[in-house]
C-alpha cells in the first residue's frame, strides 16, 4: 500500500490518472445529481410533518457530509505531508480548501433556510449548527495560511498543522447531537438499526449523496491539476530571475 | 399549466426550497467554473513561459 501511495504521488503518474478518469467522473456526477434532484423535486412524497420543505434534505445533507469528509481528507493530506514530506499531498490539501468551504456554506445556508418555516428561527447557537461554523473558519483558515507566506513551504506546514489540530472538530460534530441539547435531528441514516428514513425519501437521498461525492472528486481533481501547474510556473519563474542575476 | 404552478408553489414552501437549490447550484457552478477558468489560465502561461525560456538557448 504505501509503494502504491508513493507512486501515485509522482506528478507525471497523477497527471495521467487524474485525465483518465476525469471524463467518466464528470459524466457520473452530471447523470446522479441530475436524476436525484429530479427525483427529490418531483418524485418524492412531502413530509407527512414538514410538507414540501423536506426537500431541502437532498442538497442539505449531502453537502454537509462533504463539508465533514472533505475535512477528513485534507487532514489526512495534512498529515502524509507533515509526516512524509509529500508535496503532491500539500497541492492536494491546498486544492480540497476551498471545496471543502462551499460545501460548509451550503451547509449552512440550506440548513437555514429550512430551519426558519420547520424551527421558527434561521439560527440558533447550539452544538451542531455552531460546530460547522467552525469547520467554515476553518476552512477560510487554512486557506488565509497556506497563502500567508511568501515561503511556499512554510505556507503549507503552517496551514497542515491547523488542518491536523482541527480535525478534532470532526468527531464534536458529529456527535454533537446526542451529546448536547439542539434542535437539530439526531442520525437518520446512518444508525446501528438501520435507516429510518422511508425508502422513497431514501433512494434520492442516497442518489445526491453519491452526485455531491463524484462532483467533489471532479472539482479536487481539476483543482491539483492546475495546483501543480502554479507550482511548475513558481519553478520556471525563480529559475528565469536567478538566471538573469 | 396548473400542475406547473402546483410545483413551483411548493406546497407553499416556494421562498424555502427554491432559494436553498438556487444558492446550492450558484456557489457549485461558481466553484467549478472558477477552477476550470484558473486551470487553463495557468496553462497559457506556463506555455508562455516555456516558449519564452527557449528562445534565448538558440
Amino acid at each position: 500500500m504505501p509503494n502504491f501511495l508513493h507512486s501515485l504521488a509522482s506528478p507525471a503518474r497523477f497527471q495521467r490518472i487524474a485525465n483518465a478518469v476525469l471524463p467518466w467522473v464528470s459524466v457520473l456526477a452530471a447523470v446522479l445529481l441530475g436524476v436525484g434532484i429530479v427525483w427529490g423535486l418531483v418524485f418524492s412524497p412531502p413530509d407527512y410533518q414538514q410538507g414540501d420543505t423536506v426537500r431541502v434534505m437532498y442538497i442539505h445533507v449531502p453537502a454537509a457530509w462533504m463539508a465533514t469528509f472533505c475535512y477528513a481528507v485534507m487532514a489526512l493530506l495534512s498529515a502524509s505531508f507533515l509526516i512524509w514530506k509529500h508535496q503532491l499531498a500539500d497541492l492536494a490539501a491546498r486544492a480540497a480548501s476551498p471545496i471543502g468551504a462551499c460545501f460548509t456554506a451550503i451547509a449552512l445556508i440550506t440548513g437555514a433556510l429550512w430551519g426558519k418555516p420547520t424551527w421558527g428561527t434561521w439560527w440558533v447557537w447550539d452544538a451542531r449548527l455552531t460546530s460547522v461554523l467552525v469547520l467554515f473558519f476553518l476552512y477560510l483558515g487554512h486557506m488565509a495560511l497556506s497563502a500567508a507566506f511568501d515561503d511556499r513551504e512554510r505556507g503549507g506546514r503552517a496551514a497542515a498543522i491547523l488542518a491536523c489540530v482541527g480535525a478534532i472538530n470532526l468527531p464534536i460534530i458529529k456527535y454533537s447531537v446526542e451529546w448536547w441539547n439542539t434542535l437539530h435531528q439526531g442520525a437518520s441514516v446512518f444508525r446501528m438499526d438501520g435507516p429510518t428514513i422511508d425508502n422513497s425519501m431514501l433512494w434520492p437521498l442516497l442518489l445526491t449523496v453519491l452526485g455531491f461525492n463524484m462532483l467533489f472528486v471532479v472539482l479536487l481533481l481539476v483543482r491539483i491539476k492546475s495546483e501543480l501547474l502554479a507550482r511548475r510556473i513558481e519553478v520556471l519563474q525563480r529559475a528565469r530571475a536567478s538566471g538573469r542575476g | 399549466m396548473e400542475a406547473v404552478s402546483t410545483f413551483l408553489d411548493m406546497g407553499g414552501y416556494a421562498a424555502t426550497v427554491w432559494p436553498a437549490y438556487g444558492v446550492t447550484a450558484v456557489i457549485l457552478v461558481g466553484l467549478l467554473v472558477a477552477s476550470l477558468r484558473a486551470l487553463s489560465r495557468r496553462k497559457a502561461e506556463l506555455a508562455a513561459l516555456e516558449s519564452q525560456m527557449e528562445r534565448p538557448r538558440r
